[in-house]
């Protein structure tokens, strides 16, 4: 049996007196795409920025590629390298046109040279569709062209494991279809994938494993079909009636 | 008749036309034009102190206050971080340090430095190291608490990012927060040159030569030894060939980069 890409267990957070996190347990094997839904504030994002450490855990252990990122002399800055993130609010350098976002910690924090970084950075670009943009600045793309380009800059460090938070959360509708597009074609390459979203479509057709989180706690986790398809708990029934059908009123409001 | 709110709006337009053109009528007849133009034109004085109030004045206040302002933008760099470390003994020292050198007038750091601390330390400065560490002085202690506050409004997500692709805090701060926090602050940097080109004039107190004279020293021996402002009205002007296009630019790059939202 292979390693597994990521473990995490026993994982807790609080912020102050909040206890956001009380028990997580999760195992990832390599190249799975996990798709994690559940409604808002329940932690999806405070667990996903626990794997890489952005949040540090009150308690528990996260495993990620054999490194212990929860271990208090573990190189933080080079685990992370590993560990590809895209936000829902793009994120990309304000300051630094496409190419020079995707280049600029290859060659800084892999200490890759000009010529590799760019030609990485480039295949990368191909691989999202947006070869043309390499000299446009951020604020010239569109909401899904700037999550393409944040996806082709994670995708630049040579990553074994994505983290997605919401992806396609800030964009426009006409937009979600081409950044699913991408994922879909990376999680086909065999990329691990940890996706924090409410497209249950996606996570329906894409995901091997989906989790529903509320309160804190993993309520129920397993093949999409049967999460989404057939769920076991209340709190789960109901978080998808909702969001499958927005009007749908629960009958205990 | 009443009037409309329209109508009694342009009638009162009128009538501050017509004060500000009967205030200068009586300016123009009660001034002596005379004795203002021997006092401020008096184009012979003018005709002597070209080439040097060029090649040496303004030539002088330059150099001072570019000197100043790059030794002060260090210090406001450093003061700026050291305001916001986690360690509390430097964010003091920093408070400290800008509420002190705010608090009190630059001609003070001037005296300071050109006559208390060499006596104090036994140590001499040239003219040059005073002029440029008294500006440096008082301009960090502005620029500093200018630098926190663009650094501040550098987006979170941005240093997320950069750490998410595993560069160290001081790697994110130099090369994702700094270069995009000077963006933001470059409006306000140059107003802080404009101030410290204004404040270079302070080195009147210290005795310096010829060569070392600045703008406002320089009119002000040539004003004595001509007698007249005229030298004052051109070292005025030379001023203003100065500061009028770095405020011009300060309003541009406001509407440039306060335009764009940084993502
Ligand atoms: N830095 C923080 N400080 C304090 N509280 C926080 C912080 N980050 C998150 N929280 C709180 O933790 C809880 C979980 O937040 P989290 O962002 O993980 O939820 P989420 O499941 O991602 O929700 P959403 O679907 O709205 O993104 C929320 O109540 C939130 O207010
Ligand atoms: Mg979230």
């Amino acid at each position: 049996m292979t390693e597994p890409a990521v473990v995490i267990t026993g994982l807790k957070k609080s912020f102050g007196p909040l206890e956001v996190l009380k028990d997580i347990d999760l195992t990832v094997a390599p190249g799975e795409v996990v798709c994690i839904i559940g409604p808002s504030g329940s932690g999806k994002s405070t667990m996903l920025r626990c794997v890489n450490l952005l949040e540090e855990p009150t308690g528990g252990k996260i495993v990620v590629n054999g490194v212990e990122m929860t271990d208090p002399d573990v190189d933080i800055d080079r685990a992370r390298t590993k560990i590809g993130m895209v936000f829902q609010g793009f994120n990309l350098f304000a300051h630094l046109s496409v190419i020079n976002n995707l280049t600029v910690a290859q060659r800084k924090v892999l200490k890759r040279g000009e010529k590799e970084a760019e030609e990485v950075a480039r295949h990368n670009l191909e691989r999202v569709g947006l070869s043309e943009k390499a000299n446009a600045m951020p604020a010239q793309l569109s909401g899904g062209q700037q999550q393409r380009v944040a996806i082709a800059r994670a995708l630049s460090m040579s990553p074994e494991v994505m983290l997605f938070d919401e992806p396609t959360s800030a964009l426009d509708p006409e937009l979600v279809g081409d950044v699913l597009g991408v994922m879909r074609q990376l999680a086909d390459e065999g990329m691990t994938m940890l996706v924090v979203t409410h497209e249950m479509q996606f996570a329906r057709e894409v995901a091997d494993k989906v989790l529903f989180m509320d309160g804190g706690y993993v309520v129920e986790q397993g093949p999409a079909a049967e999460v989404i398809g057939n769920p076991q708990h209340d709190r789960t029934k109901s978080f998808l009636a909702r969001v499958l059908n927005p009007t749908h009123q629960d009958p205990t409001d | 008749m009443a009037l409309t709110k329209r109508q009694r709006a342009k009638a009162f337009r009128g009538v501050q036309y017509g004060l500000l053109v009967v205030i200068l009528i009586v300016f123009a007849f009660v001034a002596d034009w005379g004795t203002i133009k021997r006092a401020f034109f008096d184009f012979e004085v003018m005709s002597k102190l070209f080439p040097d109030v060029i090649l040496v004045a303004l030539k002088n206040t330059i150099i001072y206050t570019a000197l100043g302002f790059a030794v002060g933008l260090l210090l406001g760099l450093v003061l700026a971080l050291m305001k916001l470390s986690p360690v509390p003994p430097y964010r003091w020292i920093a408070t400290i340090y800008i509420e002190f050198f705010r608090g009190i007038p630059a001609l003070l750091v001037f005296i300071a430095f050109n006559f208390g601390i060499p006596l104090a330390f036994q140590v001499r400065f040239d003219n040059l190291s005073t002029v440029t560490i008294s500006l440096a002085i008082v301009g960090a202690a502005y620029m500093a608490e200018t630098i926190r506050a663009g650094i501040q409004a550098v987006p979170k997500g941005q240093i997320e990012a950069a750490r998410s692709l595993g560069m160290s805090q001081g790697r994110t701060m130099a090369t994702v927060v700094i270069p995009q926090a000077f963006r933001i602050i470059l409006p306000p940097l140059t107003n802080e040159l404009i101030m410290l080109t204004k404040d270079s004039s302070l080195i009147y107190l210290i005795g310096v030569q010829y060569e070392q004279l600045e703008l406002t020293k320089f009119g002000r021996d040539a004003m004595n030894q001509y007698r007249g402002m005229t030298p004052i009205l051109v070292a005025g002007a030379l001023y203003l060939i100065i500061t009028l296009p770095l405020g011009y630019l300060s309003r541009r790059l406001e509407r440039h980069t306060g335009g764009k939202k940084v993502s």
